[in-house]
């Protein structure tokens, strides 16, 4: 039970950081599961791939009214990608564990790059409306 | 920029986008928008915004079959995914409220300095 609450308030901790910094759930789960719970890192991805799922389909209805979303592209995307997360799956399942870590980190270091490249442009952005 | 997208060009765009976000998202447990996003920008015609709208509920599809393949794999924690998954909902709420009123360069730059420190204690662990 006390368990079972620490982890949900782990949830809306790692919530409020993929809001308020635009980054999907998959960054912050992952970390949170592998040092707050101790999980290994393939059950920590997999848990997180199942908890990005509600967080998604939030985000999804929250933008219904915009309309910028075209299904029939939505549904070729998803059909698409069946094999190659079959595929995914097993190889993060046979991986060694460090070696999942690397890439995971990869992906870390990705993301921090595409928010350090999001902050320049926006600096970038208002100088040119200063000038 | 904005180059007319064939049927058949925009056909090859998505299913590229669908089969990398597939691979990346069930091997590193991530829901593939990091893949899906610059594919559409780039080879759909897709502009910024309306690819994170598209990308947000291809991930919906996506992230089910990982999840699902993994679940068969017996790697997923079904309890503590609904456990961080669900109140993720209302924590991504309140995240996106707080960025209207603040959204700081130094905070977000701290944030990615952050991510490449968590990145090298995940390697070194």
């Amino acid at each position: 039970m006390g368990a079972d609450v620490f982890i949900a308030v782990l949830g809306v901790g790692a919530g409020i950081i993929a809001g308020v910094f635009g980054v999907g759930g998959g960054v912050v789960f992952v970390p949170a599961l592998v040092f707050f719970l101790g999980m290994s890192q393939v059950h920590a991805q997999s848990t997180s791939l199942l908890a990005i799922i509600p967080v998604a389909l939030l985000g999804t209805w929250q933008e219904r009214r915009t309309g910028g979303v075209d299904w029939r592209h939505v549904a070729i995307i998803g059909a698409a990608s069946v094999a190659t997360a079959i595929i995914g799956a097993l190889i993060a399942d046979s991986a060694p564990e460090r070696v999942l870590r690397a890439g995971y980190a990869l992906i870390l270091v990705w993301t921090a790059y595409r928010l350090v490249q999001g902050v320049r442009r926006r600096r970038a952005a208002a100088a040119a409306d200063r000038s | 920029m904005a180059e007319a997208t064939s049927a058949a060009g925009m056909r090859t765009a998505l299913i590229f986008a669908g089969g990398a976000a597939g691979l990346v998202s069930a091997l590193f447990g991530v829901g593939g928008g990091i893949v899906i996003v610059p594919i559409l920008v780039a080879f759909a015609g897709y502009g910024a915004k309306r690819a994170t709208s598209t990308s947000l509920a291809a991930i919906i599809l996506v992230a089910l079959w990982g999840a699902l393949a993994q679940g068969l794999l017996g790697n997923v924690d079904w309890r503590a995914a609904l456990l961080i998954g669900i109140p993720a909902m209302l924590g991504v709420t309140l995240g996106i409220g707080i960025k209207r009123r603040i959204t700081s360069d130094q905070l977000e730059l701290g944030f990615a300095a952050l991510m490449v420190v968590v990145a090298v204690a995940l390697v070194v662990r």
